[in-house]
């Protein structure tokens, strides 16, 4: 078991509609990798992460979480599944009703047995690794953009995921921050052995951090280059990628 | 040398160090053993000041783990014991650096959350003398679009004046129908009790045709229009001042007082008097349903009876109240729109408060029309 890959995507098709956004999707993520998908504007990054944290279902194709098939199971154990995941999303979808310290509470008082105290210490715990320390009792709209972002990740990880996803992590973000979120991911790689998996289109973050990765094309509609960002500069030939990465007119 | 046993973890003691073996799984499911425990028992070792780790028993480990060290941590260094992490895994080493490589920032937490009654009704008094200034504020704005439009200078699209005509007008229809013809019938029900007793039923007729045409047909349409029409102008505009679609409006220098809320305010003032007449005529219809079924009135009758109790100035009464009406809830709506916040949360608060701010004008506005015509005999 440890040895199969952590995510492997079969055949995929996704389509809204009679629309097929990509197709004949084929790739896996090993375990505590750090995998990029990356594509230009509109290929449908988006659209695959959705698929791949079970919000969107395949038009066709499997996706194999652990070597269980997302949708070959009860919507239960689908979400016994997707609690093993950890979601970024672009703006960090914090819940602007509620303090961060609230925010980070409602996946660990619904998913485990913690006492109060407990939670407050791993709460306490979980931003100070973002650098949030002290901030329990603010509201996403009271700090700012980076911030929310770092908090959002706290969220994501409160319940020690196996996988974490992260949509455009350097979105809005100026490069200094858009680095210190880089070198945090990595880090927690690192510390958490845990699986990540990244949308973006930020060459600079792509190169730092990206140990895999695929490469979707908007007209063929399917997969054109796969492997780590930094060979596929050095050895791609393929002008739509060298393109991309290269960032030529 | 001595030695504590815990299943979780052994304290060695020689001297001025401790050594914690861990061992084990720690992880939240496991169940994690309170820092207390620990700290209890180093306090118990007063003259130790070296604190080593051994971790080659330690098993699986998640936050459970790392929430326990951070607080024994921070015991140490309260205690001034010096923490050798080096016998720590890796990967906690690390995580322990990150957590502690932003400190927390001084004067972040929140000291007070709660707040004295009296400095909350202080509060409350300055949120509403500043609210009362913005409304003030927001109709002299109304104002000075007006004068602009009728200057033929103000900008706005004729096709949103329609669209939201459209929306305000022949989308209430069914919902004033149904209400205007229940108000008519219990209006004409109430009254038919107490007039029977007098044998005065065909009275009823003037009850109800009054009723409708001063009163009710105006306010009941008024309050289904604010929680209809007003409520969604404030969350429209709400939401568009969440996406800054209010502040790209201003950078491309049209106000949009003039660009979104004069054709909302149009669009009210102009159905609303229409949608009056038409829940006056619903009301009475509702009215003459009761009266033939129940007090023996045929249609005829007590149309004639309508026709000669209520005349033309009753429904104009009626008529300017709702124009009166309709610029009130288009004006609550789009302020509180205008004015709100920039969360998901302000928009819903928006709305609300649209609807309240409505329905609390709507009534003091009748009041004052009320005694107005008192006053003038009309």
């Amino acid at each position: 078991m440890k040895n199969r890959p952590h995510l492997e995507i079969s055949n995929l098709t996704m389509a809204y509609g009679d629309i097929v956004i990509q197709e004949k999707l084929n790739f896996t993520v090993a375990r505590g990798e750090i995998f990029i998908i990356m594509g230009g504007s509109g290929c449908g990054k988006s659209t695959l992460l959705r698929h791949l944290i079970a919000l969107m279902q395949p038009a066709k194709g499997e996706i194999l979480v652990n070597g269980t098939n997302l949708w070959q199971v009860s919507q239960e154990e689908r979400n016994q599944m997707i609690r093993h995941f950890g979601v970024l999303y672009q703006g960090g979808a914090l819940w602007s009703s509620m303090t961060l310290e609230e925010n980070l509470a409602i996946p660990l008082t619904e998913y485990t047995d913690l006492t109060p105290l407990q939670i407050r210490e791993v709460i306490s715990y979980k931003l100070s690794l973002v650098g949030l320390s002290g901030f329990e009792d603010y509201y996403p709209s009271e700090i700012s953009g980076g911030m929310q972002k770092r908090a959002g990740l706290a969220r994501a990880m409160a319940l020690d995921p196996e996988i974490l996803f992260f949509d455009e992590p350097s979105a809005g973000l100026d490069p200094i921050s858009a680095r210190l979120l880089d070198d945090l991911i990595v880090e927690l790689r690192d510390s958490l052995g845990a699986t990540i998996v990244i949308v973006s289109h930020e060459l600079a973050s792509i190169f730092a951090v990206g140990d895999n990765s695929v490469f979707l094309d908007t007209d063929s509609k399917t997969i054109i280059a796969g492997g780590a960002p930094r060979e596929l500069l050095k050895t791609s030939t393929d002008p739509r990628v060298r393109k991309f990465l290269t960032r030529a007119a | 040398m001595a030695a504590t046993i815990h299943d979780k973890y052994e304290i060695e003691s020689e001297g001025p160090n401790i050594c914690l073996w861990l061992k084990g799984n720690w992880r939240f499911s496991d169940g994690i053993p309170p820092a207390t425990s620990l700290t209890e028992q180093l306090a118990k070792h007063p003259h130790c000041q070296h604190l080593k780790f051994h971790s080659e028993q330690l098993d699986q480990w998640d936050s459970g783990l790392m929430t326990f060290l951070v607080r024994l941590i921070e015991h140490c260094r309260q205690q001034q014991i010096a923490v050798d992490q080096s016998g720590l895994p890796q990967g906690v080493q690390k995580l322990l650096k990150l957590a502690a490589a932003v400190p927390e920032r001084k004067g972040a937490r929140r000291k007070v959350l709660g707040q004295p009654i009296l400095a909350r009704v202080g509060n409350v008094t300055i949120e509403l003398h500043r609210n009362w200034e913005d409304l003030l504020d927001f109709v002299g704005e109304i104002m000075l679009a007006l004068v602009n439009m009728l200057r033929g200078k103000a900008r706005f699209r004729t096709s949103d004046l329609l669209y939201q005509i459209e929306g305000a007008g022949p989308s209430a229809l069914a919902i004033v129908t149904l209400i205007s013809v229940l108000v008519g019938m219990i209006l004409a029900f109430v009254g038919a009790v107490q007039l029977r007793l007098f044998g005065a039923q065909i009275y009823i007729a003037n009850l109800v045709g009054l009723g409708m045409a001063r009163e009710m047909g105006a306010m009941m349409t008024a309050i289904i229009m604010a929680g209809r029409t007003g409520a969604a102008f404030a969350a429209q505009l709400g939401t568009m001042q969440v996406n800054e679609e209010i502040d790209a409006l201003k950078t491309m220098g049209i106000s949009p007082i003039e660009f979104l809320v004069l054709p909302r305010l149009l669009a009210l003032f102009f159905t609303m008097p229409l949608l009056c007449i038409y829940a006056d005529f619903m009301g009475i219809l509702g009215g003459a349903i009761v009266s033939a079924t129940m007090l023996d009135i045929s249609f005829f009758q007590y149309f004639q009876q309508v026709q000669e109790a209520v005349a033309l100035k009753h429904f104009i009464i009626g008529i300017v109240k709702a124009g009166i009406f309709g610029v009130l809830v288009a004006t609550a709506g789009c302020f509180r729109g205008i004015q709100c916040g920039r969360s998901a949360s302000a928009v819903g608060y928006a709305a609300t408060s649209a609807v309240v701010t409505s329905i609390v004008l709507i009534v003091v506005a009748d009041a004052a029309v009320t005694i107005i015509c008192q006053v003038m005999g009309l």
